[in-house]
């Protein structure tokens, strides 16, 4: 405890951001400029190849779906973007992962960080079992916060637009919500430590259609503000959200390449590519 | 709900960026966590170096004196504590202790492994939910008795009240008593372990037998009981060589006599028993009677120490088949 | 009916004969256990619940039984727990985190992990040996209850750090990943969600740890806990005895009073063994309760 305090007077103190990688999140970052960028990015799981020269630049407050057959390297791909995968045992990867013009997997870079700054959404809502509120302030206080905590808690409940259904029981335990409420709290928990890219791992894939249409309307809605990078195997939601899509499909060898990258209604209307018409007129996958 | 009523929660708390100086304290502190759970995990290793350096050292000194063929084969244990009385010229022969050891190991295993193993038949194979959930924590009541009371038990119960009135001629201490309850002692340890071994049978291996038309009997005997038999063996060697290790029980009930002999009704001395014995009289430190404590104990040592081996590799192949 | 059909029914009466035949025995076998627990208790009840008094708790021991209590006893009991437990507790959680969430997986880590499991099964008295070695002649701690305590913190560490990596490896992988995504370091994630998700299960195996030092006798011969101890101890290097050593010690005396006394001490004994075991069960069937939902 004094240790973090000690830190924190010594931060404020002497330490002030680098202003290149000053970001001010609502006026700063402009639609459609690039805020995440792979070239050539390769991924080995041991001796699994599991990715192959992914090339791909997720524009800013817009929503960009991943999406393909499953076993494509979807979630490894955006397991990448924050750094997820360094917690796997034989994980390698190659070529760069550029978040606002710095390689994240390069030298001096913190994955700490990099999660501080680009959130996540898993497939399963998982909260922690403990109570609403300390759901959404544990982010902010391991990170170190200005301002008073049940405002960060509020602020981010509000914007997950789950504030009406729980500012009652924000001392129950969070277990005890529903399933898409649960999932929008982790969505909260996420923004409550204010980053600039969510990530969204097939964030409706063990939700009822209700509460898949209610995140829908709240990832559009938060895509005023924030980049979102979203996986799904469900075409007609990626159809219905993203902005852009990517389509990746998995080699002879199993890695997994994207075969396509473009706006959303070009992709799924004029597709370049053969077989992204076959995948999406359902022929395979 | 829209993106107006967000910006009413007044003034905006900010999560304050990281700069690099509070960066790197945050690394240090985390490098040193790491450095001190390691440590933590290493007091294990630095358990086991000095029970072995401990045992060796005075074992290579009381080998110096003694020779260890004479240890080995020699079939009289007289240690001549504290002079010996009428000079009766000290032997070491660890023969008798040995044979008292395996007499009472041997006893426990004849009661623990038949009644462990068909604890846990009933237990996976025949007994409802709720009665498991009775009988599952009397045995682990039985298995957290302390030994001390066990040999109590043994003493003022097993060996006055069965063994003497069975057999009058019996003296009051003998290796049948300390046996009988050493085994009443390792039958939680066989019934639970051989139990998770049956559980961990799949599901699918007793359907298919009960297809056939196979009986329940059938069923755990030819098929359960095989599959599972590396890990059943794993908690047989495990509870045998607990049996071997254990002091309270035959310290106060199977004697204080070294004597090689197969009659269980005999008193005789364990080399646990024996070591109980050194240390509770006033023999002096650098002795060559103190000594005999470590080589004693070296010798339980890679007894207890092999068999466990041997019963993790069981286990270990085991789980490979069915985890 | 044909003679194959007749054939068959009769071999099948006789498989369903053995079969209730074994299922017979099997309920024998495990009544025979529970039957032997029974007795036991029955027997130290009848034997000492006569001399078990304010007075039994509340005495010193002394050479007229009638007199002796176990005053010292139970105090140095007291004290030698509280000392393992400040010993073995951080170690043996601290180790226990180290292999679960800190560990690569290398050579070493398996060392370390087998070297736990075969810990685990080294008798008693032989860490009495290492005690007397280490603790009271290298260390000169002499025969004191800090000696008995840190004996007494490595017999139990392996028992302390198999049921905390059984907790830890029961919280789901999800709890982790949701932290860590959230820009916390391993040790936020560790400390301020793996272990209180972990905690039920990590007291669980601290309890049973704890009972099982608690009635452990032959390390302290070894390691010299005094038989005759007309005093309780009033700091960590004073001399000492324990439940267990003064049982021992009335039960190996041949007078019938004695042994009297050895069978009330053991009436307390497991009372507060019983007492540790029965918390130990409940806290473990709620945890399961909890993780089933």
């Amino acid at each position: 405890m004094m240790h973090e305090q000690l830190a924190d007077i010594v931060a404020e103190r002497f330490v002030t951001r680098p202003p290149e990688l000053q970001i001010d999140l609502t006026p700063g970052l402009q639609r459609e400029e690039t805020i995440l960028e792979t070239r050539g990015l390769s991924v080995w799981y041991g001796g699994f190849q599991a990715l192959r020269d992914i090339s791909l630049a997720v524009p800013g407050r817009r929503i960009t779906a991943i999406i393909g057959p499953s076993g494509c390297g979807k979630s490894t791909l955006i397991r990448c973007f924050n750094r997820m995968n360094d917690l796997i045992p034989g994980f390698r990867v190659e070529g760069e992962l550029l978040f606002e013009g710095r390689n994240i997997y390069g030298r001096g870079i913190d994955p700490v960080d990099v999660r501080r700054r680009i959130g996540m959404v898993f497939q399963k809502p998982n909260p922690f079992p403990k109570s609403v509120y300390e759901n959404v302030a544990f982010g902010a206080r391991v990170n170190g916060y200005v301002g008073k905590l049940s405002e960060i808690v509020e602020r981010a409940l509000r914007r997950a637009a789950l504030w009406d259904e729980v500012k009652d029981k924000l001392r129950q335990n969070a277990l005890a919500l529903s399933g898409g409420q649960q999932q929008r709290l982790c969505i909260a928990r996420a923004l409550a430590i204010e980053p600039e890219v969510i990530l969204m791992d097939e964030p409706c894939s063990a939700l009822d259609p209700v509460a898949t249409l209610k995140i829908e309307d709240l990832m559009r809605e938060l895509a005023e503000r924030y980049a979102i990078v979203i996986v799904t195997h469900n075409m007609q939601q990626a159809a219905r959200v993203a902005d852009y899509s990517a389509v990746m499909m998995m080699a002879e060898d199993r890695a997994g390449e994207m075969i396509e990258f473009g706006p959303t209604r070009q992709v799924f209307t004029t597709p370049k590519e053969k077989r992204t018409e076959d995948y999406i007129t359902g022929r395979f996958g | 709900m829209g993106v107006t009523d967000i910006e009413a929660v007044g003034p905006a708390s900010r999560i304050r960026p990281r700069g690099p100086l509070e960066a790197r304290l945050r690394h240090g502190r985390e490098a040193a966590i790491h450095g001190v759970l390691f440590l933590c995990a290493f007091v294990s290793i630095f358990t086991t170096l000095a029970i072995i350096a401990t045992l060796l050292e005075e074992t290579i000194g009381f080998f110096g004196e003694v020779s260890i063929i004479d240890f080995l084969t020699d079939t009289k244990w007289i240690p001549g504590l504290g002079g010996g009385p009428g000079g009766l010229e000290p032997h070491f022969g660890i023969l008798p202790l040995l044979s008292g050891t395996l007499l009472v190991a041997a006893g426990a295993a004849v009661v623990a492994l038949p009644v462990g193993l068909l604890t846990a038949i009933f237990l996976s194979e025949y007994a409802p939910e709720w009665l498991r959930g009775i009988v599952k924590p009397i045995l682990e009541v039985l298995a957290g008795i302390p030994t001390v009371v066990l040999g109590f038990f043994a003493l003022t119960f097993v060996s006055e009240d069965i063994i003497k009135v069975l057999f009058p001629e019996t003296k009051i201490f003998n290796a049948a008593s300390a046996a009988i309850v050493v085994g009443i002692m390792i039958i939680p340890m066989v019934s639970s372990l051989s139990e998770d071994a049956m559980s961990a049978v799949p599901r699918s291996l007793r359907e298919g037998a009960y297809a056939l038309g196979a009986t329940k009997l059938e069923v755990a005997l030819r098929v359960v009981v095989p599959a599972a038999l590396s890990g059943i063996v794993a908690s047989f060697i495990l509870a045998i060589s607990r049996a071997i290790g254990e002091t309270m029980i035959v310290t106060l009930a199977a004697g204080a006599t070294p004597n090689l002999t197969w009659n269980p009704l005999d008193s005789i001395q364990t080399m646990t028993a024996y070591i109980v014995q050194v240390s509770l009289g006033e023999t002096a430190q650098g002795s060559l009677g103190f000594r005999t404590i470590f080589a004693v104990g070296m010798t339980l040592f890679v007894m207890t120490l092999t068999l466990n081996v041997i019963s993790q590799y069981l286990l270990h192949r085991f789980r490979e088949v069915y985890e | 009916m044909t003679a194959a059909e007749a054939g068959f029914r009769r071999r099948l009466f006789l498989r369903k004969a053995t079969a209730v035949g074994f299922a017979l025995l099997c309920i024998l076998a495990t009544s025979l256990g529970i039957a032997a627990l029974a007795l036991l208790l029955v027997d130290i009840t009848r034997e000492g619940v006569g001399r078990v008094s304010w007075d039994f708790i509340n005495s010193f021991p002394s050479r007229k039984p009638e007199q002796a209590g176990i005053k010292a006893a139970l105090w140095g009991t007291i004290w030698m727990m509280g000392l393992t437990a400040s010993f073995a507790i951080p170690i043996g959680v601290g180790a226990a985190v180290y292999l679960e969430e800190y560990a690569p997986r290398n050579w070493l880590t398996r060392v370390i992990q087998t070297n736990i499991a075969n810990l685990a099964g080294v008798p008693s008295i032989v860490y009495g040996i290492l005690g007397l070695a280490l603790f009271v002649r290298a260390m000169s701690l002499e025969r004191s209850v800090l000696a008995g305590s840190l004996t007494m913190a490595l017999l139990v560490l392996p028992i302390v750090i198999i049921a905390s990596q059984e907790a830890l490896r029961a919280v789901p992988n999800s709890v982790r990943e949701a932290a860590y995504a959230v820009g916390a370091s391993r040790w936020q994630v560790v400390s301020r969600q793996v272990l209180p998700a972990a905690f039920p299960g990590i007291l669980t195996g601290i309890i049973l740890a704890l009972s099982r030092a608690i009635g452990e006798t032959a390390p302290l011969i070894m390691i010299g806990a005094l038989l005759f101890v007309p005093f309780t101890p009033s700091g960590p290097l004073d001399r000492f005895t324990v439940l267990p050593m003064q049982i021992f010690n009335w039960t190996s005396r041949p007078q019938p009073e004695f042994r009297e006394n050895a069978a009330a001490g053991i009436i307390v004994l497991l009372i507060v063994l019983l007492t540790m075991n029965a918390t130990a069960v409940i806290l473990r069937n709620r945890f399961q309760a909890r993780a089933r939902q």
